[in-house]
């Protein structure tokens, strides 16, 4: 152990970055599913049956990054778990019983009574669209400090909607990439409806964060430190100007970069998420509790993360194996 | 109400409606992975068929128990912050190993399992239908060495009232963990091969005579039968296990008050924790010294072995444990008997020809499992209180400072939403079987057997 330096140093630090590589996992990969449900009443009704196939042999496994990211809170960080889901309690909760309706309708509205579809279908729209909005609300408080002020419930409730809309955003990316003809048409349709929220969250956040806290701001607005981060938000730009340009020439007849957005989506995703890391680094509470603070023995984190070294790279390896899998347009995947 | 009562409702209510799931997805993987090979090894399509219905109940069960699941591994840190930071160094890595070994495992290959039968080799197909069923169990046993911890600790310092972990191997066999293991899983065999022997009846009695349903309900009843004289002899050694590490437990089972010999084991009865006694007994002399000892005049300890200088009791309340383990062990009965008599009609009619009375019952007895199991954790975790972690840590020390409207509020939300999808899961496991003893077909999907040529079975519109 001695050889890296002192485990109470880095082993905090590889466990907040394992936590951060699963919420980012998570964010991505459930965000397209739930954005799939979120679109579900957008679609035509004979629709909808592709839509929920196209994520169907997926969505348990994204779910599992959320359950890996709060274990590994739960593990690595147990004091800061406690405060954060204490102060959480209620959008935590409605998160749950969003997770819970949408989950148990994939399977209800395929083999229910076919009268009873219509209400599975709309369980299924409102268990998303409950999953997004509290996810963003609690992205939004975690911003703010998880203190509980009228302004920050409101900035919270800003975070929800546009967090929903670029959930149901990269869901139509998803979309343009697993369907063709005129569901394909639509969904290129949808993603430009919904690209703004993306924007407008990650703008928010970004300006919002160092205003709550001089800390974050001087990080972000002294030299040198400014020159090395420019590049972060002129990634952004470029990638939003891309998606742009890809959006309005899509879809294409030969079927060629159905993937551009969705791949340009997830970029865009992964680099707000390594500026917030950075802002919140080394706190794990915002401004209260440091990873260092929080974490457990190291001999604790030491046998999670020996498991970690050698469990980690199959469960990619099996996650990339389902995906090749089930590749290809989602016509012939059915519940029956 | 206070926030501790309130979360140990809630956590009790989610639980609960957890272990629903797990219960049956547990065995009910290794049954289809039977039944896969059964196909595989003779080509029959009754294996098949019993396959392609028993995997929708199983993917129905499957996304019940991992939506609850979800659930649970929140309810640690919104209503149980003291449990983690006290005992987080053991908790922490058993329930990541988890989560690394299992669940991924699992929720991948489900997703092969269900939708890719005719996009992979049918060996492949096996073999994803196997690590489920493999997944599920791996499952099982992180969480139930990380429960048995909490009932018999070993294995770890405290320091500054803090556990730390000094032996992992200690840790995970801890003393309680092999009989509750086995009990567990015996528990979801036993569960399945009757909820498999209930729905065959009903299917048999709406004059379903399918090969498929004769044959899964052959099955139920067998796997019953072997079963539950196994579990009786776990749960037997289960008890005898208890008695020593968690003597307070045991004597509230039994219901005895005085430590003592020749301790009567009690029928009926009903406890008073206010008067320290029971009332309206119904005793058979001796019984209770004799299972727990195996000698008449063995000494059983007694409730009042377990009470604080100033008189506050250290045992758990009487009345749930005794009720819940009179509950399980009632049912255990019920399942000897049930099955043993089905096995007497198998032999005597076939399934062919099965006289209503034991298809009334086999079909009245579907979900025994699930009374059986809730009602042995009840005994268990109840009969642990006060402690969360048995001589370490209580439960009142953990609760969260949540107010106790909030915690009402959500606990009432919950329960909504759970007695509305058990409605909804029975309804539509019926609903199944109604729809398949009419003979629709059971899916369009085509299960390929090993060494046949792969046809790729597109229906139009799909
Ligand atoms: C189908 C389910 C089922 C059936 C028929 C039985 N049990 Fe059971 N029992 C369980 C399912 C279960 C369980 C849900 O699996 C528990 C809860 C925790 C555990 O380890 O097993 C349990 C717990 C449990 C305990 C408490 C262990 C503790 O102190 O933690 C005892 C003493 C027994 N059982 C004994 C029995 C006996 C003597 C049975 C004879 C009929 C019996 N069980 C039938
Ligand atoms: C799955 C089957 C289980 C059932 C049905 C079950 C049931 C219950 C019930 C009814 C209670 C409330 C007891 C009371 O306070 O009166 C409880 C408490 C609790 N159990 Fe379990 N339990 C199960 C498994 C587990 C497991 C696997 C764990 C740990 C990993 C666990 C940890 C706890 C905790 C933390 C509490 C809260 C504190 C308490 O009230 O004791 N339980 N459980
Ligand atoms: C407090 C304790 C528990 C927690 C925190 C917990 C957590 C979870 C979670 C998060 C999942 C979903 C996994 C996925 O995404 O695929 C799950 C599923 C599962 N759990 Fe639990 N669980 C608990 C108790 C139990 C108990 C007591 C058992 C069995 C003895 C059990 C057995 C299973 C199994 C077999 C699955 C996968 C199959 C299914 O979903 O039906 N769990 N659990």
């Amino acid at each position: 152990m001695e050889m890296f330096g002192d485990p109470a140093v880095w082993l905090p630090w590889t466990f907040a970055f394992l936590m951060g590589l699963s919420i980012l996992i998570y964010v991505i990969l459930d965000g397209f599913d739930l954005g799939v449900g979120l679109l579900m009443p957008l679609a035509e009704p004979v629709e909808k049956d592709r839509l929920v196939a196209s994520i169907g042999p997926f969505w348990d496994a994204n779910e599992t990054w959320l359950v890996l990211a709060i274990g590994l809170l739960l593990v690595a960080f147990p004091t800061a778990h406690g405060v954060i889901l204490t102060s959480l309690y209620f959008p935590v909760f409605v998160m749950l019983i969003g997770l819970i309706l949408r989950g148990v309708s994939f399977e209800f509205r395929a083999k229910a009574p076919i009268a009873q579809k219509p209400r599975w279908n709309a369980a299924f729209f409102a268990g998303s669209l409950m999953a997004s909005m509290s996810q963003g609300f609690m992205l939004g408080m975690y911003v703010m400090g998880l203190t509980w002020t009228w302004s920050h419930i409101g900035f919270a409730l800003l975070t929800a909607v546009f967090l929903t809309v670029g959930y149901s955003f990269i869901g139509a990316a998803w979309l343009i990439a697993k369907t063709d003809g005129a569901l394909q048409r639509r969904a290129v349709g949808w993603a430009k409806g919904g690209i703004w929220g993306l924007i407008l969250g990650i703008v928010a956040i970004s300006l919002a964060t160092p205003f709550v806290s001089s800390r974050i701001f001087e990080k972000w607005f002294s030299l040198p430190e400014f020159l090395y981060l420019s590049p972060l938000p002129v990634l952004s730009a470029v990638l939003v100007i891309y998606l742009w340009w890809q959006l309005r020439n899509l879809p294409k007849s030969t079927g060629k970069r159905v993937w551009a957005p969705f791949a340009a989506a997830m970029a865009l995703f992964a680099l707000a998420f390594c500026g917030m890391a950075y802002s919140f680094y080394p706190y794990v509470v915002p401004e209260q509790i440091t990873i260092y603070e929080a974490a457990s023995a190291p001999e604790s984190l030491f046998i999670i993360l020996i498991g970690t070294v050698f469990v980690l790279p199959a469960i990619l390896g099996y996650t990339v194996l389902s995906y090749y899998i089930f590749r290809g347009k989602a016509t012939e995947l059915r519940y029956d | 109400m206070d926030t501790l009562l309130l979360s140990r409702i809630q956590f009790g209510a989610n639980i609960s409606f957890h272990i629903l799931f797990p219960t049956i997805t547990i065995a009910l993987g290794w049954v289809l992975l039977f039944f896969k090979l059964r196909f595989n090894a003779t080509g029959e399509q009754k294996w098949m068929d019993a396959y392609m219905f028993w995997v929708k109940i199983f993917a129905l069960s499957f996304a019940m128990g991992v939506v609850s699941g979800i659930t649970m591994s929140f309810q640690f840190g919104t209503n149980w912050p003291g449990f983690m930071e006290t005992v987080g160094n053991v908790a922490g890595p058993l329930l990541a190993y988890e989560v690394m070994t299992a669940f991924f495992l699992e929720a991948v290959f489900l997703g092969i399992m269900l939708f890719g039968a005719s996009r992979v080799k049918p060996w492949v197909h096996t073999l994803a239908t196997f690590l489920v069923a493999f997944g599920t169990t791996m499952s099982a046993f992180w969480i139930i060495v990380l429960n048995s911890w909490m009932h018999t600790p070993q294995g770890h310092e405290l320091r500054d009232g803090i556990v730390f972990a000094t032996n992992w191997w200690e840790i995970i066999f801890n003393p309680s963990m092999p009989y509750r293991l086995i009990h567990m899983l015996l528990a979801s065999g036993l569960t399945v091969a009757f909820l498999i022997a209930g729905i065959s009846a009903l299917r048999l009695l709406w004059g379903d005579r399918a090969e498929n349903v004769k044959s899964t309900f052959r099955f139920g009843i067998i796997t019953g039968a072997v079963l539950i004289p196994l579990q009786i002899l776990a749960g037997d050694h289960h008890g005898l296990n208890t008695l020593e590490y968690q003597p307070a437990k045991v004597a509230a089972m039994e219901g005895n008050w005085e430590t003592g010999p020749n301790v009567p084991l009690l029928l009926f009865a009903i406890p008073d924790d206010a008067e320290r006694t029971n009332h309206f007994e119904l005793r058979i002399p001796n019984g209770a010294s004799l299972i727990l000892t195996h000698k008449l005049d063995g000494v059983v300890p007694g409730l009042n072995d377990f009470v604080a200088e100033d008189g506050t009791p250290l045992h758990p309340r009487v009345a749930p444990v005794f009720f819940s383990f009179r509950v399980m062990v009632g049912t255990g009965m019920a399942m000897l008997i049930l099955s043993w008599a089905g096995l007497y009609y198998l032999r005597r009619y076939g399934a062919e020809n099965m006289p209503r009375l034991p298809l009334y019952a086999f079909t009245a007895m579907s979900f025994s499992g699930w009374i059986a199991t809730l009602a042995g954790w009840y005994t268990t975790e109840i009969g642990r209180q006060p402690w969360l972690v048995q001589g370490i840590l209580t439960t009142k020390e953990a609760v969260s400072d949540v107010p106790s409207g909030m915690v009402l509020g959500t606990l009432i939300g919950y329960l909504l939403v759970y007695a509305a999808l058990i409605i909804a899961y029975i309804a539509v496991i019926t609903y199944l079987a109604r729809k398949a003893s009419r003979g629709e077909p059971m899916s369009t999907r085509r299960y390929p057997r090993s060494g046949e040529a792969e046809v790729a079975a597109l229906q139009p519109g799909e």
